[in-house]
């Protein structure tokens, strides 16, 4: 089978990959990338733990093809630190003990980033609403919620 | 399988028309992703049509508009002037899956998958929106009502796609608004959805209405009988009433795991009913 070579963005790094028409986003994230932070939970786009941000837009990388990545900028969970120096809400997620197994962080991460960037002072009705497409099975979500609504407090600087 | 973004409509009807029924339209991929992973989809081509600027753009004329096909949910709901206008068409798209769906699934895309509960459905058809179809014998329009034809299934032709919605100008003092019944507010799927847009003049009666109900038969509904419940009304509790009776009457439900026919029958009423009041109270703070 011919393989489709993209060209692409990733997290301001300009990367090019190899791949066959039905592999999703995800699949060469971590697969032809090996960037592995990007999680795959159910591959339906129902669970959210596969969220990255194409082109500033929120969205679940298994839902999208990979060819479909050409020319695009693509954001994942490894672009959020500064070096060693963590994103506001990966530590504010650290502070409230936000997370359990993990695997649905990097995805959460992501999409409160995405909030934060379009409203800066959300309510927790708000931050409930944007981050109903991200399912955790086990720590709950109340922790989640006071961690992106302190972050955001920090960010705003107060 | 292969991969073609054509960037004109000619291009991507050529595509389809070239492949002898083996292609798919790609656009936001939501549902064909996962028609495909599950085995239910495996096209020889697909044809991604969000290179072609008629489909992604919202363009407004005179009160009007024309809405790509290709057009997202999100970049529907952060449209202002177009939230603005049509309200009860961005409460349907706003309630189509979770952000992460909504800034990939595409409004001509939810039309297409062709699913008797589709959220946006019921909305395009209380506003009377019209399908602009493109295919090898050139342009044709059909009615919202009129283009699923069953569950799964479209009127589309082969090589035929739809290119985009055209909207009507709006009169003064019109309003609408769609409601569904869910479990979950979010990330569910309408158990029953119904719309209503209704237009009242000078002294508050209402002149002109449409009423549409989801998920409630093999396709979307029109529901005149319903509509005319409400003309020539103040939208008062009477009419309410009436417009309640002729919704749950016009239902063929099924019975499944998220609803008996029964309960989906009363609850048409309810929600229809309680969306004419929200498509009243949005009328009247219009000009």
């Amino acid at each position: 089978m011919a393989l489709n070579h993209v060209s692409a963005t990733v997290n301001g790094d300009r990367v090019e990959f190899l791949c066959e028409t039905g592999h999703t986003l995800l699949e060469a994230l971590r697969d032809e990338l090996r960037l592995t932070g990007t999680k795959e939970g159910c591959g339906t786009g129902d669970c959210g733990a596969c969220s990255v941000i194409v082109d500033g837009r929120l969205l679940c990388s298994c839902l999208m093809l990979a060819v479909e990545a050409e020319g695009k900028s693509i954001q994942t969970i490894e672009g959020m630190a500064t070096g060693e120096s963590l994103h506001p809400l990966q530590r504010k997620f650290i502070e409230h003990a936000a997370l359990q197994c993990g695997i649905c962080t990097p995805g959460i991460l992501i999409a409160a980033r995405s909030l934060l960037e379009r409203n800066q002072n959300p309510t927790e009705s708000e931050v409930r609403y944007w981050l109903a497409g991200n399912l955790c099975r086990c720590t709950g979500y109340h922790k989640i919620v006071e961690a992106v609504l302190d972050a955001a407090r920090e960010m705003r600087g107060g | 399988m292969r991969y073609e973004a054509p960037k004109t409509l000619e291009e991507a009807i050529a595509l389809l028309s070239g492949a002898n029924g083996q292609a798919r339209v790609l656009a936001g991929g939501t549902d064909l992703l996962i028609q495909m992973r599950s085995g239910r989809a495996d096209p020889g081509l697909l044809v991604d049509i969000k290179a072609i600027p008629e489909m992604k753009s919202i363009v407004a004329d005179a009160g009007s508009y024309r809405i790509g096909a290709a057009v997202t949910c999100m970049e529907l709901i952060e449209n202002e002037a177009f939230a603005q206008g049509w309200p009860g068409i961005v409460d349907g798209v706003s309630l189509i899956g979770s952000i992460q769906v909504k800034g990939r699934a595409t409004i001509g895309g939810n039309l297409c998958n062709a699913s008797p509960a589709a959220d946006s459905v019921p909305a395009l058809i209380a506003a009377g929106a019209v399908v602009c179809i493109v295919g090898p014998q050139g342009r044709r329009e059909a009615l919202v009502e009129e283009f699923v034809s069953g569950p799964g299934k479209t009127s589309l032709a082969n090589g035929e796609l739809v290119a985009s919605f055209l909207l009507p100008r709006r009169a003064p003092h019109s309003g609408d608004a769609y409601l569904r019944f869910t479990p979950r507010t979010e990330m569910d799927i309408a158990v029953v959805g119904a719309a209503v847009n209704l237009t009242l003049d000078d002294k508050g009666i209402c002149s002109r209405a449409r009423v549409s109900l989801g998920a409630v038969a093999a396709r979307a509904l029109l529901v005149p009988e319903a509509a005319a419940a409400l003309i020539g009304t103040r939208v008062d509790e009477a009419a309410l009433e009436r417009l309640a009776a002729a919704a749950s009457a016009a239902c063929r439900p099924i019975d499944d795991k998220r609803g008996t026919k029964d309960f989906r029958i009363k609850v048409a009423g309810v929600m229809a009913r309680r969306a004419a009041g929200i498509a009243t109270e949005r009328a009247r703070r219009r000009n």
